[in-house]
């Protein structure tokens, strides 16, 4: 009787384990995977906004202090890196909305491409706009 | 007089009486057009003859020598070892079970096409005796079926990013209800379009195209998926604006 290897069985583990992993794949696993981290990265982000939001809760006096905080350059940093992450989610969620509805479809790549611009010029104005 | 260029192999080994997989390491001659299944049959032949290792026609058009190198899907037969680097690893296709060293079982992969009804095949294409007895040609063809371009290699399920979920259809089988839905040959075109409308069919794709990038007959599954989704779009729309009309109207 053969015994198929059991970590190589077909699995949703597997599957899951492979959205992580886009070495060696083409440009859509890379926009796969760069959609999904995004995502977390967004509802991470909300959630710390709510709790951030929390110190509200007491007094002014705390809020004005973590204000202070968050206008630090590398608080300012992450910043532009949430703007960059919410318009690659947004602009790359259109492509996939679009494409995924059999809509130009041949033109995904060329639509990443056009993502990936938007990004940059979203995330170019967010740069200076937050530094500036 | 000049050596000649070798390169190393990393191959994945599990044999049934292994507790677990590990990489066995063969350097082999590599001319400007030895392929990776030169080479493994190489190592068969003067290293190890029990590396198993499965192929037919050595011209990339049975599909059966699918396998990853350096992670990526390809027919082993059609893919030059020249320029992969040094070392090459080889491994057998994710998303099947593994029978031995880089054998995969190609059951799971029939299984999701089955529900298609194999579509592709002409009732004049099958082998074995017609209707009337004519034209018998033996019962060892009788299963003999045709499915257009695909080669059914499986390059496409172990390259899809979710195929490992076994619930979902998977390129391959959704690719093949496309091709029934163009061309139905009497086939119920309804029946296939409820088959493929499921959170596991359809619409479990997520866009990643690795399938249509990989697949070696270019048959571009991720594109009929798309296709696929738009009809079923088309159909359902209506249904759903009709339905709100009639409760607007109670």
């Amino acid at each position: 009787m053969i015994r198929p290897h059991p970590e190589r069985r077909g699995s949703a583990r597997r599957g899951r384990s492979r959205w992580l992993d886009p070495r060696g794949r083409h440009l859509g696993t890379w926009a796969f995977v760069a959609n999904r981290l995004t995502g977390l990265g967004l509802v991470a982000y909300l959630y710390l906004h709510l709790i951030i939001l929390s110190t509200l809760l007491r007094g002014p006096e705390a809020w004005d202090g973590l204000v202070e905080l968050f206008q630090r350059p590398m608080f300012l940093a992450f910043d532009v890196l949430l703007v960059l992450g919410l318009a690659f989610h947004g602009f790359n969620g259109l492509r996939v909305a679009l494409a995924g509805s059999g809509l130009l479809v041949d033109r995904h790549k060329a639509m990443l491409a056009a993502a990936g611009i938007l990004v940059g010029l979203v995330g170019l104005v967010a740069a200076v706009r937050i530094f500036g | 007089m000049n050596q000649p260029r070798t390169v190393l192999l990393k191959v994945f080994r599990y044999g049934p009486a292994d507790q677990a997989p590990r990489y066995d390491q063969f350097r082999v001659p590599v001319g400007p057009r030895t392929t990776v299944l030169d080479a493994l049959l190489a190592v068969r032949r003067a290293q190890d003859p029990g590396l198993t290792v499965r192929h037919s026609c050595l011209h990339g058009s049975c599909g059966t020598c699918g396998l990853r190198i350096n992670g990526r899907e390809v027919l082993a037969c059609v893919t030059r070892l020249d320029g992969l680097g040094d070392p090459v690893v080889v491994e057998p296709l994710a998303g099947a079970p593994v029978v031995g060293d880089l054998v995969v079982d190609m059951k799971p992969l029939y299984r999701r096409l089955e529900p298609a009804g194999r579509p592709l095949v002409r009732a004049s294409e099958r082998a074995g005796p017609g209707a009337n007895g004519e034209a018998a040609t033996g019962p060892m063809l009788e299963e003999l079926e045709r499915f257009e371009d695909c080669l059914e290699c499986g390059l496409c399920l172990s390259a899809c990013p979710v195929a490992g979920d076994p619930r979902y259809l998977g390129p391959v089988a959704l690719a093949a209800a496309k091709r029934v839905l163009e061309e139905p040959r009497g086939a119920d075109p309804g029946a296939v379009l409820g088959w493929v409308d499921d959170a596991h069919g359809a619409w479990r794709c997520h866009l990643a195209f690795e399938c249509s990038e990989v697949c070696p007959a270019g048959v571009d599954p991720a594109g009929a998926i798309m296709r696929l989704r738009r009809r079923l779009l088309r159909d359902r729309l209506p249904r759903l604006v009709g339905k709100y009309h009639r409760e607007e109207r109670t």
